[in-house]
């Protein structure tokens, strides 16, 4: 053993940035997340199920993930279309276009939020002929769509666009020499390629619009049981002081974040085992 | 199947590709494409596959108009000079794409695919690796499959873009010898794309040399070599001697000095002769066409490579049999055993 651990490494160091690894991930990390599992468990199971199982919990639960995976599904279509337009396309303005898809990672929440009110507003530039057209979108559940959306979208765009450029168009050839028609070489060939990083864009947009509470709650309108997403309910819970309440439904997000984010590792393994690096 | 190809014009924005060429490819050839690099070979491949389209000019395969139709109607196999195989795929599922992707109306059931993937690996030699990623071959395995991927939907030509370009010297010559072969025994008409003279010239049954999107010659492994059309290719195939000349009624001169060739047939002016590295004979001085004085001698195995100082000023390289020992210091006289002179 000794023998072992005097034998010295070729990169020197190890001990001291594994020691700040640990530590620095302790405190920023799983220390917090402890604490918050340790808060909730000051709620008997009982009183944990009555928050959680609350229609008013309930609702705030399904409108943060359901519209967030809704959003996550559209940027994941459009996003991967820019991707498409960005790499395979030359044309006028294409380096603005791609410096633009960063600005919803930029900009502040709150900026965005209050941007995206005053445009879907019932007499905003959009709002007023989707108004006409008799649909709402500010202050209602749409709204926070708009905005999951909005926020979401470079997650895609950044995630895909590096594994698109390295895709090389003679394989596209290939296929179409094959006689594949368009549509096939877009099924077989290229979304396949595409397939682990278009799944990591989508549950990145998807974790992102989750976790979005500074431009959601600008446009939200907030109405309980309506456009009331949960980060805010765990706000609202926080200002009664009602602790436990905040934190079970912040344990509840924190295990479906967790979920999501070891299903994408697991598939993403699960993909690469099947496509093995150059 | 004959390809025809007329008056092919192709430019990419101020660089004329192909600059009207005609080609005639007969039914079951062995052609090859030769030439530097920017010469067109790879864009006239690629317009008789429909991956590319000309500005202007015509594609006729058996007659036909195979303009008329884009790469998925042709039924060309092309081999791509990196591969370009499907890395998601097993090599089994790289090669049964074709059959996989085709209407619904001619798909063959699974087992006929099967049967068909096995004999194309078979053919190939490769059957022990059909469970295998392309990322797990060789490069010669990697083009090997490509090659059974191409041939998988009966193609009624065979087009190779540098086939064996990536490749290291010693796989290529094998891969080189294989290729020969395979199409002795498929007899698809093929056209292969190269730079490598010596694979153009070993493996074709015809061979063209293009330059500045022209084609320069066609002909025969041996036309090519033995009577160069063009001083371009006297210069790109063989190794040449090249030396500037000046035509004067009968007579022609290197420089001031008067040399003793014929001069028959020849337009006056500046011209170039040619003459290959082992067909300058060496002589006593005095004995030959040229004199020279020998500079420095390296022995390549059957002959001696001299690097001699021509009389007119000019420095060229010889190769001698070593029956006669050359040494530097040595004056010697040249005879060129062939030689051909090219306006220019």
């Amino acid at each position: 053993m000794s023998a072992i651990a005097a034998r010295r490494r070729t990169l020197p160091g190890f001990g001291l940035t594994m020691g700040l690894t640990l530590s620095w991930l302790s405190v920023i990390i799983l220390i917090p997340l402890a604490g918050l599992f340790l808060k909730s468990l000051e709620l008997s199971p009982e009183q944990f199920w009555a928050i959680l199982s609350s229609r008013r919990t309930l609702n705030a639960l399904r409108v943060s993930f359901g519209l967030a995976f809704a959003a996550a599904c559209v940027n994941l279509v459009m996003g991967s279309i820019i991707v498409w337009a960005l790499v395979r396309y030359r044309f006028p303005g294409r380096r603005l276009f791609d410096a633009i898809v960063d600005v919803p990672f930029a900009l502040p929440t709150a900026v965005a939020g209050v941007a995206l009110t005053a445009l879907f507003a019932e007499k905003g530039w959009l709002g007023a002929p989707l108004a006409a057209l008799g649909i709402k979108v500010a202050f209602t559940p749409v709204g926070i769509f708009v905005a999951m959306i909005f926020i979401g979208i470079p997650f895609v765009v950044r995630t895909v666009q590096p594994v698109l450029q390295d895709l090389d168009p003679e394989i596209e050839e290939a296929a179409g020499s094959l006689g594949a028609s368009r549509w096939q070489t877009i099924i077989r060939v290229i979304l396949p390629s595409l397939g682990p990083a278009l799944l990591t864009g989508l549950a990145l947009a998807f974790a992102r619009a989750v976790g979005e509470y500074g431009s959601v709650i600008f446009i939200a309108g907030n109405l309980p049981n309506v456009s009331e997403i949960a980060p805010l309910l765990i706000v609202i819970r926080l200002s009664e002081f009602r602790y436990a309440d905040a934190t079970a439904i912040a344990v509840v997000m924190l295990v479906v974040s967790f979920v999501t984010i070891f299903a994408v590792n697991r598939l993403q393994r699960w993909a690469q085992s099947r496509i093995p690096a150059r | 199947m004959t390809i025809e190809v007329r008056n092919l014009v192709k430019q990419f924005g101020s660089f004329k590709a192909l600059d009207g060429v005609d080609l005639k490819v007969d039914n079951g050839e062995l052609l090859a494409l030769l030439g530097p690099s920017g010469s067109g070979k790879t864009t006239l491949l690629r317009i008789i596959a429909g991956l590319d389209w000309p500005d202007s000019g015509e594609v006729f395969f058996n007659g036909e108009d195979a303009l008329a139709q884009g790469a998925r109607e042709r039924n060309v196999g092309f081999v791509f000079q990196h591969y370009a195989l499907f890395r998601h795929m097993t090599v089994f599922e790289n090669v049964a794409f074709g059959l996989r992707v085709q209407p619904r109306a001619s798909r063959k059931d699974e087992a006929t695919i099967r049967a068909r993937v096995k004999e194309l690996l078979d053919l190939v030699q490769l059957d022990w690796l059909a469970d295998r990623y392309p990322s797990q071959l060789s490069g010669g395995q990697r083009q090997r499959i490509a090659l059974a991927r191409a041939l998988a939907i009966e193609p009624r030509i065979l087009l190779l873009d540098e086939p064996f370009g990536a490749l290291d010297a010693k796989v290529r010559k094998e891969l080189r010898r294989w290729l020969r072969s395979l199409h002795h025994e498929i007899n698809v008409t093929s056209i292969f794309v190269t730079h490598d003279q010596e694979e153009a010239l070993e493996v074709a049954n015809r061979v063209v040399v293009m330059d500045k999107g022209r084609i320069e010659q066609i002909g025969s492994p041996d036309d090519v070599y033995e009577s160069p059309a063009t001083a371009f290719v006297h210069g790109f195939i063989g190794e040449s001697i090249e030396l500037p000349v000046q035509v004067e009624g009968d007579v022609i001169r290197l420089g001031d000095r008067p040399l003793n060739l014929a001069a028959d047939g020849l337009a006056p002016g500046a011209s170039k002769l040619f003459v290959r590295r082992h067909d300058m004979l060496v002589g006593p001085p005095g004995s030959g066409a040229f004199e020279g004085a020998v500079q420095h001698v390296r022995n390549f195995g059957p002959v001696q490579r001299a690097e001699v100082a021509l009389s007119g000023g000019e420095t060229i390289e010889i190769d001698a049999p070593r029956d006669r020992e050359l040494r530097a210091g040595d004056t010697i006289g040249l005879e060129p055993r062939r030689y051909r002179i090219f306006a220019g």
